[in-house]
């Protein structure tokens, strides 16, 4: 029993690798097709993007690029192990920032208690424009496809009602952006050369940290991923699957609320019309892509930083600035792609174990029969292993 | 290709050997990844014959009539149709060759009328018009099918509707028909009903095959019987020189286990008390409809309360509104001298409910997830599932306990002869059988006070059947309450010490289960008879005639599934 156990570790962890060592190689050579139609070089476009993204002060770049991303990620996959598509973390967290930056432009307290203060208002601002899809869902029957979108484009209109002179922003030079907020109440750096790291990081590693947590230790996350993985057997089972929905959906929205931290924060202490945006939709590629797991979607974060770094110097070398796009839309699709593969086979080499076992152990409790088909079990349990490779197709 | 069959080979010898056979099937082998696959299956079918599949849920008949019908492709092993070997890609191939079948989930649209069901997807053939509809009624005359071609489908029973099936097949030029498990869905009087459309087309000269694990019904039915246990045919009788028994033990390969429990262990005192319940569903189209109405019953303790019913007259509903996962309007629920009517789900489960749900897949596991996970699921605040509130603050997020839920789960595995490599696979990898028997050992390790089982045995083999009975009775002695609720009526006869027979939402009759016959309660369960059945060994003198009783208990049956034909469908899935 417990040898087999270790075969199923083993083909886990062999599972665990094969999906993004097979994407990648994949998108590997199918950017290299693309830049090759394109008529440059492959090769040397790679060997740019290694070279110039391991450059210290593009390290530093890639790393505070994900720390949001990262954020993003985590807010979408809380959606995702739930079966919920939020493709509201965009304007949720847009909405959220704009409010902690007004809320922190205007109040002067202890350094500390302003920055949590901060923190919470974006959370709770992020949380209860996620929640408004979460309720539709439950009290209405509303996708939360729908209604998320929807609050995005609400959320853009509604902050840029506000961030005007006579409402709740300032103007400086052409842009219009909210107070800045007070030096005391800005976000630490962690001071790395040429340039510093944000301190937000350790938002991020929080929020992984209390994910990993959550979903995969506590009863809560327990019951959030059997609605996820089905709703009929979650309630059978006892969850409040509607309770649920809106509980995962004010979770999503409170993580989404921390995604405009690290720029909030760390670099532009106030919200204007420069605030970066569309983050959200590039949480959904980087959780896709990191498979919903802590450490995945991390190193799904760093890679986008990367490949977004290392996009502007290949434009500088003549090629074209689309590919970054390309590489991108290419690596998610192979990723899911690969997965999906991959998942397939892993159970249908379960299922036949499953069989195996069966065939292997007989049926003690069945005395055997007059004929001759108990004693071919085996056998023919084996000629199905053996003959299973070629008759799959 | 096809090997020497270690089976007896071939059907009853006698007639027709000089002509081919309507369909014959040599050494027949699908493989599926963990599942029981068809091994060198042979089976010749006489033209103008019924010819009988019979074997235990999970032998392998249905993927054997899928390849027939070529809905799958046999891995090895040929099949000829009239003599000449085919290669079936499709089920239009095997239309094109003149196999029908009639699934055991009927494929009707409810919206459209029996003609305009009939001709759908075969415009072709007889256009749309009045040439169709000379066709349809040709048919329905030439085989007494009793046809009402502009009637609505959803107006229609289920046995009207099987019917409607059958003449899809024959309208597409069927000279063979596939019946999967026709009778399923059926009660006794509809069955006899179905047999005799089926003894017309026979003298028509059409063949059907027809797959069933009742042995009564094949026995009166067919003229030959193949037989299949563990993918394989082991015998081909005739249904002249066989009895029901030898039939039962070639299925099984051994004596067949009982579900008799007799020895009483029924208490005085009352666990579950359910008072006048009553419950309205919505329809799609809006309107509200009372699904269970003025339900009343008590189980003691140590007691099995059986609910006997055709699939659809509300034993589902009652399930969920005893389980909490729909909330009843009215009336009221009492375990253990608590009231329960509007507690939650999980309240429930943990005040000691036990669920062994109808659909295993939609209601008991998690199938993606793996075993070990499946061990928490509906018991993820009880031990040893649970650690308590993290760091013992109370209030704090609970956390689970990993290790203790993956050794429980291996304890399962082992008490309960689940058959799996380990506790790591997903629970989809395993069979229906096995999957059963891990939910009934997760519910029982819990010591539930009551136990809900519906269909526990349905699509399980003999030797899980044989355990899972053996487990119930035995936390009966232990003082356990079950709700059984079963279509299998001798399995309800078998393990119930008192039986209700529901109907439209009503429980309409009660029955001494040591006493009443499988036909007394069919008869019950079609709306004929009411109050308490009265077992007579004589034919009744003071009540109606049977005979009459029956057939107006047939339509009246019918009736009632129309009001719920939605429920009936999705009950009957495996």
């Amino acid at each position: 029993m417990s040898r087999l156990k270790d075969k199923f570790s083993a083909q886990a962890v062999l599972q665990a690798l094969a999906a993004p060592a097979l994407a990648l190689l994949t998108a590997f050579v199918l950017s290299s097709a693309v830049i090759a139609a394109t008529g440059k070089d492959p090769f040397h476009a790679f060997y740019v993007m290694i070279d110039f993204g391991s450059k210290s002060d593009s390290q530093v770049w890639i790393i505070n690029k994900a720390i949001p991303y990262y954020l993003s990620a985590a807010a979408v996959a809380i959606g995702f192990r739930m079966n919920l598509f939020n493709i509201g973390v965009d304007g949720q967290y847009r909405v959220a920032a704009f409010f902690a930056a007004v809320v922190g432009g205007a109040l002067a307290l202890p350094g500390v208690l302003q920055i949590g203060v901060i923190i919470v208002v974006a959370m709770a601002v992020g949380a209860l424009w996620a929640g408004i899809a979460g309720v539709l869902k439950t009290t209405r029957g509303v996708s939360e496809v729908i209604t998320t979108i929807m609050l995005n484009s609400i959320a853009g209109s509604l902050i840029g009602y506000f961030l005007s002179e006579d409402k709740l922003a300032v103007k400086d030079g052409n842009l219009f952006h909210t107070p800045t907020i007070p030096e005391a109440a800005r976000f630490f750096l962690i001071p790395t050369s040429p340039d510093p790291i944000y301190g937000t990081v350790v938002i991020a590693a929080v929020i992984g940290l209390a994910y990993w947590f959550v979903l995969g230790r506590t009863r809560f996350g327990f019951d959030l991923r059997a609605v996820g993985r089905s709703e009929s057997a979650a309630s059978a089972s006892g969850v409040s699957v509607r309770r649920m929905v809106v509980t995962s959906m004010v979770l999503s929205g409170a993580v989404a609320g921390l995604v405009g931290m690290p720029t909030l924060l760390n670099k532009s202490f106030s919200y204007g019309t420069d605030f970066p945006t569309g983050v959200g939709f590039t949480g959904i590629a980087i959780a896709l892509l990191g498979r919903n797991h802590p450490i995945g979607m991390a190193l799904a974060a760093l890679l986008w930083g990367f490949l977004e770094r290392t996009g502007i110097q290949l434009e500088f070398e003549g090629y074209a600035q689309e590919i970054v796009g390309v590489m991108q839309g290419i690596i998610v699709l192979c990723v899911v792609i690969a997965y999906e593969i991959v998942r397939r086979t892993v159970l249908r080499r379960q299922q036949s174990a499953v069989g195996a076992e069966l065939s292997a152990q007989g049926t003690p409790g069945a005395p055997a029969g007059p004929d001759a088909a108990e004693a071919q079990d085996g056998k023919s349990a084996q000629s199905t292993q053996s003959k299973k490779a070629g008759t799959t197709a | 290709m096809s090997s020497e069959s270690s089976g007896s080979s071939g059907a009853p010898s006698g007639s027709g050997q000089e002509s081919a056979a309507a369909v014959e099937l040599r050494g027949i082998t699908k493989r599926f990844p963990g599942v029981v696959a068809n091994r060198d299956i042979d089976i010749r079918v006489e033209r103008g014959t019924v010819h009988a599949l019979v074997g235990e849920n999970g032998a392998g008949k249905s993927t054997l009539m899928k390849i027939l019908y070529g809905m799958q492709r046999p891995d090895e092993g040929t099949i000829s149709v009239d003599g000449e070997d085919v290669t079936l890609h499709s089920p239009a191939d095997a239309i094109a060759r003149g196999i029908g079948m009639v699934h055991q989930h009927f494929m009707l649209a409810d919206n459209l009328t029996v003609l305009e069901n009939t001709v759908l997807g075969a415009e072709k053939l007889y256009g749309i018009g009045s040439r169709a509809r000379k066709k349809v009624m040709e048919l329905s005359d030439a085989y007494q099918l009793g046809i009402r071609p502009d009637v609505l489908v959803e107006d229609l029973g289920v046995a009207d509707r099987q019917r409607v099936e059958i003449l899809k097949a024959l309208y597409r030029g069927a000279r063979v028909l596939i019946l999967d498990e026709p009778t399923a869905v059926l009660v006794p009087q509809e069955v006899d009903a179905l047999f005799a459309n089926l003894r017309e087309l026979k003298s028509e000269g059409l063949t059907v095959l027809f797959i069933s694990h009742k042995l009564g019904e094949v026995l009166s039915v067919a003229d030959a019987i193949t037989v299949i246990r563990r993918g394989t045919t082991v015998a081909s009788v005739r249904p002249q020189e066989t009895t029901p028994k030898q039939l039962a033990e070639l299925m099984v390969g051994s004596e067949l286990p009982s579900a008799e429990t007799r020895e009483s262990t029924v208490t005085d005192q009352p666990l579950l008390r359910v008072t006048d319940l009553h419950l309205s569903a919505a329809d799609p189209d809006g309107g509200l409809r009372t699904v269970l109405d003025g339900i009343s019953f008590t189980i003691h303790k140590g007691e099995v309360l059986g609910v006997a019913g055709v699939e659809g007259n509300g034993q589902a509903e009652l399930v969920e509104a005893i389980m909490g996962m729909s909330d009843p309007d009215g009336g009221s629920v009492t375990l253990d001298g608590q009231d329960i009517s509007h507690a939650s789900t999980r309240s429930r489960r943990e005040s000691g409910i036990g669920y062994i749900p109808e659909d295993r897949h939609r209601h008991g596991l998690l199938l993606e997830a793996p075993l070990w996970e499946n061990r928490i699921l509906g018991h993820v605040t009880e031990k040893p599932n649970t650690k308590g509130p993290a760091f013992g603050i109370p209030g704090a997020p609970h956390l689970l306990a990993l290790k203790e839920a993956r050794a429980d789960a291996e304890r399962i595995v082992e008490e309960y002869d689940v058959r799996t490599p380990g506790i790591e696979v997903s629970a989809a990898s395993l069979s229906g059988g096995n999957q059963q028997k891990f939910i009934v050992g997760r519910e029982m390790s819990h010591d539930p006070k009551l136990l809900i089982a519906a269909h526990p045995t349905r699509g399980v083999d003999v030797g899980a059947q044989a355990q899972i009975w053996d487990q119930i009775r035995a936390a009966r002695r232990e003082g356990l309450a079950v709700l059984l609720i079963s279509a299998d009526l001798d399995e309800l006869i078998g393990l119930s010490d008192t039986l209700r027979v529901m109907y439209r939402g009503k429980l309409v009759a009660d029955a001494d289960p040591a006493t009443v016959t499988p036909q007394e309660l069919g008869s019950a369960m079609t709306g004929a008879a009411t109050g308490h059945l009265e077992h007579r060994e004589e034919h009744r003198e003071d009540g109606p005639a049977p005979d009459t009783e029956d057939a107006q208990g047939a339509e009246d049956a019918e009736d009632a599934r129309d009001s719920d034909s939605d429920t009936s469908e999705r009950g009957g899935d495996k």
